[in-house]
């Protein structure tokens, strides 16, 4: 049978697959790694979003296979103990997430673009997270968030 | 106790779990042994199941229970207990007329294949003009018009409408359509029911209405409702375990739900599968299925006629407006009343028949979304606002200004309202836009009684 190695927040795995095996039903069904969500199966709502080496990808479309030797990180990787990231309290301060489902994956987007680009403009947060469909916020308070976290990170930097 | 919390930011109780990914949605939970369940969907629009053979399906290995109307102790479910959780009679395309539980999705779809069907097909009907017609088809044995106290419409009525007309000056009518929207909630429909030995079930459920669904849950596997318990996540219980427990239902973590999880759409399957089986058995539907299946905000055609003086003030307003509810009544039959109810939107008329028509067709049960009604109607009623100022040749905002309730007026339902404020609100809203309003606009006032009509 198929088997990959991979680190999932810094923690190594090794799992067997099926050919047709996706990196979302490694995550969730194998790890029980249960942040990144399916929302469509088909790499359009972007509940699924993770970090493959700092970038951006929808584990639902990620073939499993592809993943081999690979850093992934999800929202369960991103709080150092006792003190979460500056985008997980940003979001909570802000309303970023109200029903909760989009919000692991919208933090992803969020921290792929800060990772690049940490002092954002509006229109810049706008077109990194609009891979990922929010249904509750309307995404203003999602940008609020964002703008936020970018404001705390810079704060931290200049210290 | 601390009760200082208007005025301040609070955050939500839910927030931190959620951007840790802590948050366990109803798919997000692990039970091992659990069997997945795939539905077979009626490829027919309208028609009678003349036979259905499962034998093929069952000897499938991995199938755990292939189960069909025969299945279902008391087939008809919701407020108006119309809709069948597996169809014989079918209504509508892609209505479930049976269901397999197998160790994962992918051997339920091959048993799906393995089941043969014939259905006898017969005549549907769309478009609910048609359906209204003597000779339509029917959708339903009952007849295609839901039935409001021995009426094809729910009517509300205030003062006297010909006497309104007579009193106006000239009268402005319009037609309006609204299309059917998906609520399309991140989370699709998911259940998960668990067989918890001694006959107790607990369903883990999407459920946006706890209360409503364990009964009528209760109705179709005719169990006593008064054993139900009612659990959120956080443990509290709502009806206590009451002689012998049968169900339990946990909620709480709903991703999205915009009305659409406001009818059972999947724990009747599961809790039937798990009962048959004796294991825990989940039902997540695919994004295809949410978008072509689970209910929607139905079409409504919405005439508005109304009299108006030159002035600019409304006295007559005359609605019929007709919702496709598609093939079952779902929440429709409120959503109609609730529409017929506010239809003539937030203005002081004092003469008002409105008709709301709900009517059945072959297509998806439609059902609530955001508004139950109200939304479509002030859709119609603010086109309509503009179309009298146009006739008019008035200030679209006057026209509003005019007609406004105003603090101590009557709704069409007679309902006096003390404390309304529409005219403060618009003026707030005019300036946050960068709207000039004319003086005398400004100078209105909600507290001033309405001198003249």
């Amino acid at each position: 049978m198929p088997w990959l190695e991979f680190e999932v927040n810094g923690q190594g795995h090794r799992v067997e697959v099926e050919l047709s095996t996706t990196l979302l039903e490694v995550l969730r069904e194998q790890l029980q790694i249960t942040s990144p969500k399916n929302g469509c199966s088909g790499g359009d709502c972007g509940t699924c979003s993770v970090l493959l080496d700092g970038m951006l990808v929808k584990a639902c479309i990620t073939n499993a296979l592809a993943v081999h030797g690979r850093k992934v990180q999800t929202v369960e990787g991103l709080a150092r103990p006792g003190e979460l990231h500056p985008l997980q309290e940003a979001f909570h301060a802000h309303y970023g997430a109200q029903c909760g489902f989009c919000t692991p994956g919208m933090i992803l987007a969020a921290k792929a673009l800060l990772d690049e680009n940490p002092q954002p403009t509006r229109e810049e947060v706008q077109e990194a997270v609009s891979g990922n469909l929010c249904r509750c916020t309307g995404y203003v308070k999602i940008i609020d968030s964002v703008m936020a976290a970018a404001s705390a990170l810079g704060d931290r930097e200049s210290l | 106790m601390d009760l200082k919390v208007v005025g301040e930011r609070k955050r939500r109780y839910d927030g931190l779990a959620h951007v840790t990914g802590e948050t366990r949605f109803v798919d997000d939970l692990r039970i091992p042994g659990t069997l997945a369940v795939k539905v077979l969907r009626s490829p027919a629009v309208k028609g009678t199941l003349r036979r259905i053979d499962t034998s093929d399906a069952r000897r499938l290995p991995g199938v755990a229970a292939v189960i069909t109307h025969e299945d279902v102790p008391n087939n008809a479910f919701g407020l108006v207990p119309d809709q069948p959780v597996l169809a014989q009679s079918i209504r509508f395309k892609g209505e479930p007329i049976a269901a397999v539980a197998a160790v994962d999705e992918r051997t339920a779809l091959r048993a799906l294949e393995r089941i043969a069907v014939e259905i006898d097909e017969e005549e549907p009907v769309f478009d609910p003009l048609e359906a209204m017609k003597p000779d339509a088809p029917l959708v339903r044995p009952e007849g295609n018009c839901f039935l409001y106290d021995g009426r094809p419409f729910r009517r509300v009525v205030l003062g006297d409408v010909e006497a309104g007309f007579r009193e106006a000056d000239f009268v402005v009518e319009g037609s309006y359509r609204t299309g059917s929207v998906e609520h399309a909630p991140l989370e699709t429909q998911v259940s998960l029911a668990v067989p918890e030995g001694g006959g107790k079930l607990t369903v883990h459920t999407v459920s946006q209405s706890l209360v409503i669904h364990s009964a009528l849950l209760a109705r179709i596997l005719q169990m006593d409702p008064s054993d139900l318990r009612i659990a959120s996540w956080a443990g509290r219980t709502r009806n206590g375990w009451n002689g012998k427990p049968q169900i339990g239902f946990r909620s709480g973590t709903v991703g999205g739900g915009f009305g659409g999880k406001n009818d059972i759409h999947a724990d009747h399957v599961t809790s039937l599968l798990a009962l048959k089986t004796g294991r825990p058995v989940k039902w997540r539907w695919t994004r295809e299925e949410e978008m072509l299946y689970s209910t929607h905000r139905g079409v409504w055609q919405i005439t508005i006629r109304d009299g108006v003086l030159e002035s600019g003030r409304i006295v007559a307003r005359q609605i019929q407006s007709i919702r496709d509810a598609g093939a079952y009544s779902a929440l429709n039959t409120y959503v109609v009343e609730k529409h017929a109810f506010n239809v003539s939107g937030p203005y002081f008329v004092p003469n008002i028949l409105a008709e709301g028509y709900c009517v059945y067709t072959n297509r998806p049960p439609a059902s609530s979304m955001r508004g139950f009604g109200i939304t479509p109607g002030t859709f119609a009623v603010e086109m309509q606002m503009n179309k009298i100022a146009a006739q008019l040749g008035m200030d679209p905002w006057k026209v509003r200004f005019l007609n406004a309730f105003r603090n101590g007026e009557p709704t069409a339902t007679r309902t006096e309202l003390d404390s309304v404020y529409l005219i403060e609100t618009m003026q707030a809203c005019a300036r946050k836009a960068g709207v000039e309003l004319p003086p005398e606009l400004l100078a209105m006032s909600s507290n001033t009684p309405r001198s003249e009509r």
